[in-house]
């Protein structure tokens, strides 16, 4: 069975956002969905995808390798995307990047035996008041980073708690997702 | 302070407009949206204005985009014919420029503001479709603008014959997918068109043909939620505000180590130090250059000089700068600029787009490999000449301005920073020592 045969309705609703002779505006979204759903974009699916907007999958595929977000290989349960940009590399990203690659024991690529993480350094994700920054599969950033906040991230989804559970009992976090942020007693990095 | 233009936050005739919600308890709704008075300012327009006398209003506020370019918005909205066809408008939310958060939070806690913006721009513009292209990783700001499109088009505020004008307006929302060059305004259409996102050739220019060929104006997020308070008020309550060819309030915002980091709605050519300081609370730790206006702009040292500097396009440039997004970031004494900017020129290395030989070569190819020679310590006198002598190669003359925006930020760290490069030639280390910055 095809990966989109019984999302006809949803299928719907995605072309009529565009023009009826503009099928392959939908590219982009068809390709979130399955990288949502199944975690990477398989060739089949994108020969799929390919026939749903009226191309080839080779064109598929480079559209597909013109971004970030879709991925060609497997990731884990979670996929974790570490901010690495300027404002970012201010608040420790470099420093968050090694924790986490040692911690995991994996590079950017590979699983976790376990199968729950994977990891990818991304570009500035807008929210560089609140660095260091990740994301985690296309849900809402974990902001500001430190290590307690690390800390209690990966013990909550260790234990395969869902992710709004756990960024609920982050320290801090009613300070986080908004505009500006102030943190008590914060002084230099000293 | 109450005659005069209005340049400061501090001035008592000044208050947010584009912010005045954000961070308001359900913000994001339509009922509190109509509760402080939405949408009438487009169900004003609608029913009462022609396309021409919207365009006149915001032409004569001196409204410039906010994208990052500063070119006058209803000039841009005047290229658009009056010819019949099918024309889109859409509204450019990729914001991808490191630095620059702004627009976010006009998504996430204002969508319905968005919305109407881009109602009376449609209108303006003869346009009955928009899209909102918006960068994939904002997630939150997606979740609520769908949900604010689908209120607005269950209460009539968007669709057919809306508020009995007879005007017509559907609203789509795309997301992205990570790449920063979708921000360039024909890259975004060919990604909306499914397309690989390279710039198209100009001309055509987008107003005659843009997206699936047809007339098409693409705004910033924060300059189509400012023609809200612009029709609403009128173009002179605008222009009061700001400097001599710098008109209205602009969304400012500050990261790096400050004690309130974060996004501030400021008169244009309030001073940075009123910025970093007053609104920002200062920084935590020393710092010595600051970057003004997102990443692609030159950094300035942090010095009462151009701590002064007004917030206005033309001030910025006067100091071989640029105002761009309006991001500030602030960087340490302790952090080495050959360091910092080696970090953004792998930025654009790698968002680069390939479609052209000096950017695919000197953007993504040559500059990264001379700036790990100087982070290997194994840079020579002769590589610092190699490197001036290929921004001179690459400015100008690069198909669209990704390749200039890499060239920018080397070039005002050379201005201002040249000793910290010639450090690492000579003693093949940073002039700094940089200690761990995480907590
Ligand atoms: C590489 C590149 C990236 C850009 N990114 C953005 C962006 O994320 N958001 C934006 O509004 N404009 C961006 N721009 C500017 C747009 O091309 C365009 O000028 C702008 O959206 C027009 O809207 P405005 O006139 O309201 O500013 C970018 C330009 C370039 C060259
Ligand atoms: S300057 Fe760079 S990003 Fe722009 S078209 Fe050329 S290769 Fe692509
Ligand atoms: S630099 Fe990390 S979010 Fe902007």
């Amino acid at each position: 069975m095809g990966f989109f045969d019984d999302k006809q309705e949803w299928l719907a609703e995605v072309f009529a956002q565009y023009p009826a002779d503009r099928r392959r505006s939908a590219l982009m979204p068809l390709l979130r969905r399955v990288q949502q759903d199944e975690g990477y974009v398989d060739f089949e699916r994108m020969k799929e995808i390919a026939e749903l907007v009226g191309t080839t999958a080779t064109e598929v595929a480079g559209v597909m390798s013109f971004y970030s977000y879709y991925q060609g290989l497997p990731t884990g349960k979670y996929h974790i995307q570490v901010c690495r940009t300027l404002s970012c590399k201010l608040a420790g990203s470099d420093e968050l990047w090694h924790t986490l690659t040692e911690r995991l024991g994996i590079l950017p690529g590979e699983v976790t035996e376990d199968g729950r993480f994977s990891l990818q350094a991304v570009e500035c994700l807008g929210s560089c008041h609140t660095g260091p920054v990740i994301q985690i599969n296309d849900e809402p950033y974990v902001e500001r980073v430190t290590k307690a906040r690390l800390e209690a991230l990966l013990e909550g989804l260790e234990q395969d708690k869902p992710l709004e559970e756990v960024r609920r009992t982050l320290p801090d976090e009613e300070k986080m997702g908004k505009a500006t942020i102030e943190l008590e007693g914060e002084g230099g990095a000293s | 302070m109450s005659e005069g233009p209005i340049t400061s936050g501090h001035d008592p005739r000044f208050s947010p407009t584009l912010y005045a919600h954000v961070g308001k308890p359900n913000s994001w709704t339509l009922d509190y949206y109509l509760s402080h008075g939405g949408y009438e300012t487009a169900r004003a327009v609608l029913t009462g204005k022609q396309p021409e006398e919207v365009v006149e209003e915001v032409k004569k506020s001196g409204l410039r985009g906010r994208g990052g370019a500063g070119f006058p918005t209803g000039v841009k909205w005047s290229f658009m014919p009056n010819d019949g066809q099918q024309h889109y408008l859409i509204c450019n939310a990729d914001e991808s420029e490191p630095a620059s958060f702004k627009d976010r939070y006009l998504m996430e806690d204002d969508p319905h503001q968005l919305i109407e913006g881009m109602i009376i721009g449609g209108f303006a513009i003869r346009a009955t479709k928009g899209y909102i292209y918006i960068r994939g990783e904002y997630r939150k700001a997606y979740d609520r603008l769908v949900g604010a499109i689908g209120e607005a088009y269950e209460r009539g505020y968007l669709g057919k014959n809306l508020f009995g004008s007879g005007f017509d307006f559907d609203l789509y929302v795309h997301r992205g997918a990570g790449a920063y060059i979708c921000g360039e305004e024909t890259a975004l259409m060919n990604s909306l068109e499914g397309l690989r996102a390279n710039p198209r050739m100009k001309p055509p220019f987008p107003a005659q043909s843009g997206l699936y060929g047809k007339p098409t104006t693409i705004n910033n997020v924060e300059s189509l939620a400012s023609v809200v308070h612009i029709v609403q008020r009128g173009a002179d309550w605008f222009a009061q505000m700001g400097t001599e060819r710098s008109k209205g309030m602009k969304l400012f915002q500050v990261s790096g180590p400050a004690k309130r980091p974060g996004v501030y709605e400021l008169p244009m050519g309030t001073t940075f130090r009123e910025l970093i300081y007053d609104w920002a609370g200062g920084p935590t730790e020393p710092i010595k250059a600051f970057i003004p206006g997102g990443s692609s702009t030159p950094m300035l040292p942090f010095t009462d000089e151009y701590l002064d500097l007004p917030m206005d396009y033309e001030s910025l440039v006067a100091a071989k700068s640029a105002l761009g997004t309006g991001g500030v970031v602030l960087i340490p004494e302790s952090v080495c600029i050959v360091d910092s900017v080696w970090n953004l020129i792998r930025f654009y290395g790698h968002e680069s787009c390939g479609k052209c030989t000096p950017c695919r070569e000197g953007v993504s190819g040559w500059l990264p490999q001379l700036f790990e020679k100087f982070e290997r310590g194994q840079a020579t006198h002769e590589d610092l000449k190699t490197m001036e002598d290929l921004l001179d190669q690459i400015e100008g003359r690069s198909f669209c301005p990704l390749a200039d925006a890499a060239v920018w930020p080397i070039r005002g760290a050379l201005r201002h920073f040249r000793d910290e490069f010639l450090h690492h030639i000579e003693h093949g280390t940073c002039a700094v020592k940089s200690g761990p910055r995480w907590r």
